[in-house]
């Protein structure tokens, strides 16, 4: 197995040969992503100038992301892979990984350098590789206000905002899931933003992360979808939401909602690519991987969608949207004035205490 | 039904209150079906009428999510993907049916109410759990995400519909035709073309449609064991729900509801007609 | 259109007496046996086919979904040695070194197999589901596990702070078998203590026997919603001449025929904030533009939106109940000094009750295996027990966990199935 992961990092290494020698047949890769705005933009980024180079390859977008871990091992265990690609996130990536079900990535072998020759494990946002995952984007959950909610003089500005219900009263739309609430939870009770997930492996933490929780319980409205969120504050049926930060640069710069966002705390997490172990066409998996994660690819994403760019060399390059004609450098999570006390989700973790951490949560809305 | 003459007032106020209550009830029934046709027709991309629709104003309506369904080329794909899976399971689930009622049908079919269990069974599962049994055993056998696996899958869930239908056909089926028929020395095939076929064939075609509309209506199965080629119109309504609720959904909703009033239609017309050449019409 | 006993065909040669023997001379009897089971295996024949193919597509597929409930290979087959050495121990304290030695032995082993055989990253996950963190106590050992030199114990401990806790080794041995109730246990929010008993979770963890409690009530409230929609207009319907019954049978019909997801959405377009129905009463002063009602994605949302979706399945049973009650009996209690209420309470509802038995007994057990509506409409407490099934097979990966509740959900149906039949008799079910 190695020695054929060696020999497709060469194959796409001197992807140009690879090129012109498999340019006769064709064939199509089946790339499961997220689907909507998402998968459209990796369509005009990546798919599209790749098919343009390479004429007689087809690729047929699946929008089954949410479910991918459930068909990746369904086809493992049937010993049919029919998925060439797929778009997850790293704690899916992680459990598939464990299973042996997808490849392990050597990054600086299979994947092009930076500009500039900085190798790939280099260049990719510290902590985003995984031992099986290439990482495309970082986005981040923020909080989202409405301005109108508040008097002018005393404009929300921290998550500790979010939990202080007698300054900022209305009520908020947080998601329905654990993740980025217990964070927020423990931050705005004045954890320091290192020490969050060493403090919630404890029992006390998650104690205490709920009793913040607790203090808000009253005012929240849960949302499900990534599209309910800004929906909810265009409404006014909110004064906060949370949300990503994608959905709701769109909702304010191209359907002008007036909201504003607060980059205090954001929880980024990464999103991208594994590898299907058993692929049918792993080598052209890999020229194509080589290629749509190449700096310029990662920046020009950018431009269809407000996530940003995984890899440093990236930043540089994130010009404007493509429709909109916006800078998207200050839109974007990366973007310094914008990172100034992230909170970085801890995958790991999350694969280790999400079951538990899950049952408490969903036990806690239903109180 | 006129109001007896001996009604009191009391009576009265109970016979109008009655109806009225029984009307908003077929009201509740049919209103949000019907509501979504107009809206189907909006030009803005709200849920709701806007004033120019109101109005009556022509600028109100546009064709645009007719425009929009009928030049993508998912929706297009999903319709196509909904015929073919649907008619391929209809033939399977109603051969294999109608073959079945007419054994079940027979006195001397042994052991009939735990077979009868068996083929009823696909209609009573919660169909979570179908879908989840078939995802698993299709997928070890290599035929999740075909146009194979998605059909077998229907055909199934399809069959109870077919053996119930065409059983019931049979209860008034007079035996003593096909025995008489080969007394006079046709062949069990010349027997079940000439004679049984055309008395039972009400009940298949309406077992047949009642298999087709599963499959056509069915999403739980492809949600599970369709992949992206073997989207059927459900599957796309899904997604568009899930992710933005646009008005094509409302024209999508529109055409199917125009389909359902024909099949209805046809089914009701064979129904009548099963009854009347069964003599069991009450009327 | 009820399916009954087929008509006795028997009827051959009835006036025999004594022997009569066929014209070639065998004994009309054995001749009528020899037929008989020419006849039987004609109508096995017939049935052959379909019942081969639900049995291989349908019915195999479930049970072996079921099988995943107990199947526990994990353990076993990642650590042989480990289980072997931990027979011994008393599950007090953390086991000896000897056990040590042999989890180092069975994670060497597993490191010289193919990425794709390797046991430990199953086990971890497996692990994971009854003890959490086990699963990166198992990988990040595995990373380190060949620099580790004797005595392992203490390489264990410094490695992972679990394997110096005797609760990951009391699971071990536990899991430590090819069958397992445990996804029985937290399917009913129950967990093992210290000594291996049964025991209820922690209050904030219980969740799926809440689940199932609000699958039925949600399912109940459906039902008699249904049936208190659904008795007037069956009960106006069977008193109609058969044309105008017919004719308003069509508001019944085509909801009936027409596709879940339309009505869904049609609900979801009149239910939410900006819904018809809110604008509509926004519109009117009804209510102000922030009092809008919260329709949708909640409890409200699924029981609206689902007994919309199942009225016909309560209407067209009690109609044809209602249809075969003589109108004679109301009169004539009526002319012998009933009141209109008692004559309807005393004579013609218990009349129905067949019919309401039927219908109410089908709403209920479709809405309690139902997936679609709820997912769409639902939101968080809308949500049933299919609702978490999809969820542990599609996003978690705990497919033992999915396939006992799944189990307990359609023995639970296929209870209710059998009340079910012997009320009414499956064969009266009725299409349209």
């Amino acid at each position: 197995m190695s020695s054929k992961i060696k020999l497709i990092g060469l194959s796409s290494a001197l992807s140009v040969m690879a090129l012109s020698a498999a340019a006769q047949d064709p064939v199509s890769l089946t790339i499961v992503s997220w689907g909507g705005a998402y998968t459209a933009s990796q369509q005009r980024a990546y798919h599209e100038p790749y098919m343009e180079m390479n004429p007689h390859v087809t690729i047929i977008n699946d929008d089954g992301s949410a479910n991918a871990l459930a068909g990746l091992r369904a086809q493992a265990q049937a010993g049919n892979v029919t998925w060439d690609l797929v778009d997850m996130l790293p704690s899916d990536a992680q459990l598939a990984c464990d299973e042996g079900i997808i490849l392990q990535i050597d990054h600086d072998e299979m994947l092009a350098a930076a500009p500039d020759g900085t190798p790939a494990s280099e260049d990719f946002l510290p902590g985003s590789l995984g031992e099986c995952f290439i990482p495309q984007i970082v986005y981040s959950t923020v909080l989202t206000y409405r301005p109108d909610a508040f008097p002018e003089d005393n404009q929300p500005s921290s998550i500790a905002d979010l939990f202080d219900v007698e300054n900022f009263p209305g009520r908020r739309a947080l998601q329905d899931r654990p993740g980025t609430n217990l964070e927020w939870a423990l931050y705005a009770d004045g954890v320091d933003p290192d020490d969050i997930y060493d403090v919630l492996a404890t029992p006390e933490g998650v104690d205490r992360a709920f009793a913040k929780l607790d203090t808000i319980k009253d005012h929240i409205v849960f949302w499900t979808e990534g599209a309910q969120a800004p929906q909810l504050l265009a409404d006014g049926e909110v004064a906060f939401a949370t949300g990503y930060n994608g959905r709701m640069f769109d909702a304010i710069e191209v359907e002008g909602m007036n909201a504003d966002i607060i980059w205090d705390g954001q929880v980024v997490e990464w999103d991208g690519w594994v590898v299907p172990a058993d692929g049918p066409n792993l080598d052209l998996v890999m020229e194509y991987l080589y290629f749509a994660t190449d700096t310029q690819r990662l920046a020009d994403q950018a431009k269809f969608i407000s996530y940003g760019p995984a890899r440093a060399s990236s930043a540089a390059l994130v010009g404007e949207h493509a429709d909109l004609g916006i800078d998207m450098g200050p839109h974007m999570p990366t973007a310094p004035e914008n990172y100034f006390s992230p909170i970085v989700l801890d995958n790991d973790f999350w694969v280790d205490y999400g079951d538990e951490l899950r049952e408490r949560f969903a036990n806690w809305m239903l109180q | 039904m006129s109001m007896p003459a001996y009604f009191t007032t009391k009576d009265k106020i109970w016979h109008y209150t009655f109806r009225v209550i029984c009307f908003a009830i077929f009201f509740f029934l049919l209103a949000p079906i019907l509501i979504m046709i107009p809206l189907s027709f909006n030009a803005q991309p709200f849920f709701t009428f806007t004033r120019e629709m109101l109005t009556l104003n022509p600028e109100g309506y546009s064709l645009r999510w007719y425009q929009d369904f009928f030049s993508s080329d998912s929706w297009m794909r999903s319709i196509r993907n909904s015929f073919v899976i649907g008619i391929a399971a209809t033939i399977v689930s109603t051969t294999l049916g109608t073959l079945a009622a007419l054994g079940l049908s027979r006195s001397e079919m042994p052991a009939k109410g735990l077979i009868m269990g068996i083929l009823i069974s696909p209609m009573i599962v919660p169909l979570i759990i179908s879908a989840a049994g078939m995802f698993f055993f299709f997928s070890s056998i290599n035929i999740a995400q075909t146009y194979l696996g998605v059909i077998l899958a229907h055909a199934a869930l399809g069959t109870p519909f077919v053996v119930i239908t065409v059983t019931a056909t049979l209860v008034g089926f007079d035996q003593s035709l096909t025995r008489a028929a080969a007394n006079l020395g046709a062949s069990p095939t010349r027997t079940f073309f000439k004679i049984t076929m055309p008395l039972i064939l009400p009940g298949v075609i309406s077992g047949a449609l009642f298999a087709f509309i599963t499959s056509f209506d069915e999403i739980v199965v492809v949600l599970f064991v369709a992949g992206v080629e073997q989207r059927t119109i459900p599957r796309e309504m899904w997604s568009g729900i899930r992710e933005d609720i646009s008005p094509t959904i409302l024209a999508v909703a529109t055409i199917l509801v125009m389909i359902s009033i024909a099949l209805l239609t046809v089914v009701e017309l064979l129904r009548r007609r099963g009854e009347r050449l069964r003599g069991l019409s009450p009327q | 259109m009820a399916m009954a006993d087929a008509t006795d065909q028997h009827g051959a040669p009835t006036d025999s007496k004594g022997r009569l023997l066929t014209s070639d001379g065998t004994p009309l009897r054995r001749a009528l046996e020899r037929a008989n089971r020419r006849r039987k295996l004609t109508a096995l024949a017939l049935v052959g086919p379909l019942l081969a193919f639900i049995l291989i597509f349908f019915a195999f597929p479930i049970a072996q979904m079921m099988w995943r409930s107990v199947d526990n290979p994990q353990v076993v087959d990642a650590l042989p040695r480990t289980l072997e050495a931990l027979q011994a121990w008393d599950g007090r304290d953390v086991p000896p070194e000897p056990v040590f030695a042999a989890l180092h032995a069975d994670m060497m082993e597993d490191l010289d197999r193919t990425r794709r055989e390797q046991k430990f990253g199953p086990l971890g996950i497996r692990l994971n589901y009854e003890l959490s963190a086990a699963r990166s106590a198992i990988s990040r050992t595995a990373r380190s596990v060949p620099g580790f030199e004797a005595p392992y114990r203490d390489a264990f401990t410094d490695a992972h702070r679990l394997w110096g806790q005797p609760e990951l080794w009391r699971v071990i041995k536990r899991e430590g078998r090819p069958l397992t109730l445990s996804y029985y246990v937290a399917a009913l929010d129950r967990e093992y203590d210290e000594f291996g008993d049964i025991v209820k979770r922690d209050e904030n963890r219980r969740i799926y026997v809440n689940l199932f409690g609000r699958t039925l009530a949600l399912s109940l409230a459906i039902t008699f919603m249904t049936f208190l929609l659904g008795f007037p207009i069956a009960y106006y319907l069977s008193i109609l001449p058969m044309r105008h019954a017919n004719l308003l049978m069509i508001a019944v019909l085509l909801p009936f025929w027409t596709s879940l997801l339309v009505r869904t959405s049609a609900w979801i377009v009149l239910l939410q904030q900006q819904g018809v129905i809110n604008n509509t009463l926004v519109a009117l002063g009804i209510i102000g533009d922030d009092g809008r009602f919260s329709l949708i994605y909640n409890q409200t949302g699924t029981i609206i939106a689902m007994t919309h979706i199942l009225l016909p399945f309560m209407v067209l049973p009690l109609y044809s109940v209602m249809r075969t009650i003589p109108p004679s009996y109301m009169r004539a209690a009526k002319s012998l000094g009933a009141t209109p209420w008692t004559a309807f309470r005393r004579v013609y509802f218990p009349q129905t009750l067949p019919g309401i038995g039927a219908g109410g007994v089908l709403v209920f057990i479709i809405s309690i295996g139902y997936y679609i509506t709820p997912a769409l409409v639902g939101g968080q407490s809308g949500r049933m027990i299919s609702n978490e099934i999809a969820r542990h097979i599609q996003q978690s990966l705990n497919w033992g966990l999915a396939a006992a509740l799944g189990t307990m959900l359609l023995v639970g149906v296929l209870v209710l199935y059998w009340l079910y039949n012997r009320l009414v008799g499956a064969d009266s079910l009725k299409l349209g």
